[in-house]
């Protein structure tokens, strides 16, 4: 089209605090064009998009929309310069059809459902998109949901589209999918931005990509002159080594047997059903699946904090040799059965740890109540946080800073370190790399690594489906809270397990 | 297509807020206290125009208000001073550890009616007794009163997930109903209750309001090394923060939150009992004055901290009690002394968002430019 970008950034500047979120960034996506904006997370990727799309102001800097420097001080005048946002977290009213929430909000006097209905059906033909425009936004998929998004984005005129992270809740096909409309809208000549950190994505899906690093721009390069290890140069700064270490399993013992689990959340919707499997030590097994499939509630009661229906968890005591029921037990009874069963759970912040405490108080969660006194006792604890904080190479002013203030590897460091620190024989990892950057994730793989050949048993349920089937020994797909297979990672391919993740939704309509 | 666009407008917005952490602790006290002293001139500004006072005479009056006659070495009011402060501040440490759990108690006048209304019943039947077993008792019950106050809104929200606020707020009226109950029948129909004689708690050094001082000033340590060292204060900070993080890590949610509202409501207990057994020797349904509420808000500001408290809780009895005088001296209606304090706390809540925000104007960033 034509030769002026569809949008231009010159020199954006954001801070909070402190924190620089972006310093003097340029960058510019032309019209028939999908750019992708790659960097690791925190490198200010969301802000970024968040000041064109209104949500924040820069500090200094300017923004051109088609050649024209334009000031968006709100999402209300995004959308006047036709750009739309599709954010990570979906913004619809569950009740509501899919058309009813595609009209919502616009303000153009005349309410017509039918007429409206037929405009979208419209854009759906145009770009490829497969929606039953009447479907409740509650009885939808997550993918369903996303493409909601993306034609109410449309329906309002879009002609610059940034999508946040889209493929973080998909499965492969969905993701094949959604590439698939992305590249007939960007042939309709829109102007498409993704924000990502999936190198292969990148590479399957753009023309061109925008490398941030801490928050400053690094460059921009054509998909088609660059590859994977360049890519990660300039996102990481110096060369890293992608290869995960797996060794092969050694005197793997029955460790953990779970038989015939079953429960129910608060509002009686089964969230497992009819669970059974088996872990051993030495061992790490995977669990795929798609985000809320059950892997949450399943690591939860076997740590002792679901209440189950039915079914049985019998763990085998390496020491002893003794057989121990853990259903219906709670976590200090567990604890005090002597059973050493470690868990890092998905929400850090929310459960792991405590965000408002410092290192050293966090440390004290799992052993404060250890010995007879009324007043808590801070050495142990203390000489704990600065082993861990010197053994990983966590990044922070000291071992009394909040965590909340430390970044997500850190963060991920603390937790994962105390709970390695209690030498557990059953560690449970709930997607322990999420929002890390790629050296912490390594670090965080190797110590799993080493767990395993330590002969602790390792249950980890991850999303990137790459890295599982580099990691693990076997993988156990979960869906719908049901297991629908099990296989040797070391024989598998993505799209069998992607198959696994959504046969079982099937299966369950 | 891209010809036809709209355009709002074309100006960068006059001003926008910037967060900022990195403001040192001296500097952030700077600027509390500043805020507070400018506050108060401000406010007493207002009552020089409503009153036609010149500004020595409103300052005398406020300083006299608090302190007295000290230059003449009469203590009186610096002891009322100091009396007041304690008994606010007893109602504040009360309630700051059922905040640190995110237990909103706004239950601390009825808890504290309670445990006055405990120490007056027994103070009127116990007369027979030895006095030493008087005060045991006195105290004994007075601590159960409060707790019990406080314990039938815990035992709910660990059980049933009720809104705490509310059932708290909803005691304090049965406690007052309660009392106003029996100053009735306690005075055989008349609308006040005598003082009594018997079962009044010791005097110290002939100074009727020094016990009080001391007792709250121990429990302020108390409550300090509680909170911060203390396996319970450790629980209370977990379960405040995160209740799932407590279940994660094995601790009795329910258990806590019981524990917790039993001692918040016997600290109030005592603050109660302190009132009517140590100083007023008579109990009416505005003992309190209202305390129990002032006292949400010196928990905050004092930031949880007991130490800092005590600072907060001088500072608004002082300008409370100064612009009570203020008030009274030049025929104001009497509800200027609570305006005058409204205002300056509200300045002294509102420097906190210049502490955490600094706000950039359009016009000095394009300077900053050239």
């Amino acid at each position: 089209m034509s030769a002026v970008p569809a949008i231009e950034l010159r020199s954006i500047t954001k801070t909070f605090g402190k924190v620089v979120a972006n310093k003097n960034v340029n960058l510019s996506a032309n019209h028939g064009e999908i750019l992708s904006i790659l960097g690791e997370n925190g490198s200010g990727k969301t802000t970024l998009m968040n000041m064109i799309s209104g949500i924040y102001f820069p500090d200094e800097g300017h923004i051109f929309i088609n050649g024209e420097e334009t000031v968006i001080t709100s999402p209300k005048d995004a959308f006047a310069y036709k750009i739309g946002m599709i954010h990570q977290h979906f913004k619809l009213v569950d009740v509501f059809s899919a058309a009813e929430n595609i009209v919502l909000g616009i303000e153009d006097g005349a309410y017509n459902l039918k007429r409206s209905t037929e405009e979208i059906r419209e854009i759906c033909d145009k770009y490829g998109f497969e929606l039953d425009l009447d479907k409740k936004v509650y009885t939808m998929s997550v993918s369903e949901k996303q493409t909601v998004e993306i034609i109410k984005v449309l329906y309002r005129g879009a002609d610059i589209l940034i999508l946040d992270e889209p493929t973080a809740v998909l499965t492969p096909q969905e993701t094949e999918k959604l590439f698939k409309v992305l590249r007939s809208m960007r042939d309709a000549g829109k102007c498409i931005i993704i924000i990502t950190h999936k190198l292969h994505e990148v590479l399957s899906l753009s023309d061109r990509v925008s490398v941030l690093r801490k928050g400053e721009y690094v460059g921009t390069v054509k998909t088609c002159d660059t590859s994977e290890s360049e890519l990660t140069e300039m996102m990481v700064g110096k060369k890293v080594e992608l290869n995960i270490h797996r060794a092969e399993p050694n005197d793997a013992k029955l460790r953990l047997c779970v038989s015939n689990i079953t429960c129910t959340d608060r509002q009686g919707t089964v969230v497992l059903d009819d669970v059974s499997f088996e872990a051993y030590s030495g061992e790490i097994l995977g669990i795929a699946g798609i985000a809320g499939s059950g892997q949450r509630e399943l690591l939860e009661s076997i740590a002792g904090l679901q209440h189950l229906n039915c079914g049985e968890i019998i763990y085998y005591d390496p020491e002893t040799g003794e057989e121990e029921n853990l259903r219906d037990k709670t976590p200090v009874q567990i604890r005090d059965m002597g059973v050493r069963l470690s868990f890092v759970p998905e929400d850090r912040l929310g459960m792991g740890l405590v965000g408002n405490m410092d290192i050293v108080d966090n440390m004290m969660l799992r052993s404060y109540s250890k010995g007879h006194s009324v007043f808590l006792r801070r050495k142990d604890p203390r000489d704990l946080a600065e082993r861990i904080i010197n053994d990983l190479e966590v990044v922070t002013p000291g071992a009394n800073t909040p965590v909340r203030r430390l970044s997500g590897g850190n963060v991920q460091k603390v937790l994962v370190g105390r709970e390695i620190a209690a030498s557990p024989t059953v560690l449970m990892v709930a997607y322990p790399v999420r929002g890390l950057d790629i050296n912490s994730s390594y670090l965080i793989y190797n110590l799993l690594n080493e767990q395993k050949e330590k002969g602790v048993c390792v249950i980890f349920v991850g999303e990137d489906l790459d890295v599982l089937l580099a990691l693990c020994d076997r993988i156990m797909v979960i869906g719908s809270g049901r297991i629908t297979g099990c296989v040797d990672a070391r024989g598998t391919t993505k799209e069998q397990i992607g198959l696994l993740m959504t046969k079982s939704r099937e299966d369950v309509r | 297509m891209t010809n036809e666009m709209i355009k709002p407008h074309h100006k960068e917005p006059l001003i926008h807020i910037v967060k900022r952490d990195d403001m040192v602790w001296w500097k952030a006290w700077l600027i509390r206290i500043a805020t507070i002293i400018v506050a108060v001139f401000a406010v007493g500004g207002i009552s020089m125009l409503l009153t036609g006072n010149d500004f020595s005479q409103t300052y005398e009056t406020f300083y006299r208000g608090v302190l007295g006659r000290l230059d003449e070495g009469n203590t009186t009011m610096l002891w009322q001073y100091l009396q007041d402060v304690a008994i606010l501040l007893c109602l504040a440490l009360a309630l700051t550890p059922a905040f640190k759990m995110r237990f909103w108690n706004c239950g601390a006048e009825g808890q504290a009616l309670m445990g006055g209304l405990a120490a007056m019943i027994c103070m009127r039947e116990l007369g027979e007794l030895p006095y030493w077993a008087q005060i045991i008792i006195i105290v004994v019950t007075s601590i159960l009163a409060g707790a019990l106050w406080g314990f039938i809104p815990a035992i709910f929200k660990a059980f049933f997930n009720t809104n705490e606020t509310l059932f708290t707020l909803m005691m304090n009226y049965i406690a007052i109903q309660l009392v106003a109950y029996y100053v009735v029948v306690g005075s055989n129909g008349n609308t006040v209750l005598p003082t009594s004689s018997s079962g009044n708690l010791p005097i110290i050094a002939e100074n009727e309001y020094l016990l009080n001082v001391l007792v709250v000033a121990v429990l302020s340590v108390i409550a300090f090394f509680y909170l911060k060292y203390s396996k319970h204060g450790y629980e209370i900070s977990v379960v405040g923060e995160s209740q799932n993080t407590a279940r994660y890590i094995g601790i009795n949610v329910k258990k806590v939150i019981i524990r917790t509202m039993l001692i918040s409501g016997a600290v109030c207990g005592i603050a109660g009992m302190l009132l009517v057994a140590g100083t007023d020797h008579s109990i009416n349904t505005n003992t309190i004055e209202g305390q129990g509420f002032t006292a949400i808000m010196i928990s905050w500001l004092g930031q949880f901290n007991p130490f800092i408290m005590m600072l907060m809780t001088a500072v608004v009895i002082f300008v409370g009690n100064g612009f009570g005088k203020v008030t009274e001296r030049s025929n104001l209606d009497k509800s200027f002394a609570d305006i005058a304090t409204g205002i300056v706390i509200l300045c002294v809540v509102g420097c906190e968002f210049f502490i955490h925000y600094s706000i950039k104007f359009r016009s000095s960033k394009k300077e900053a430019k050239k």
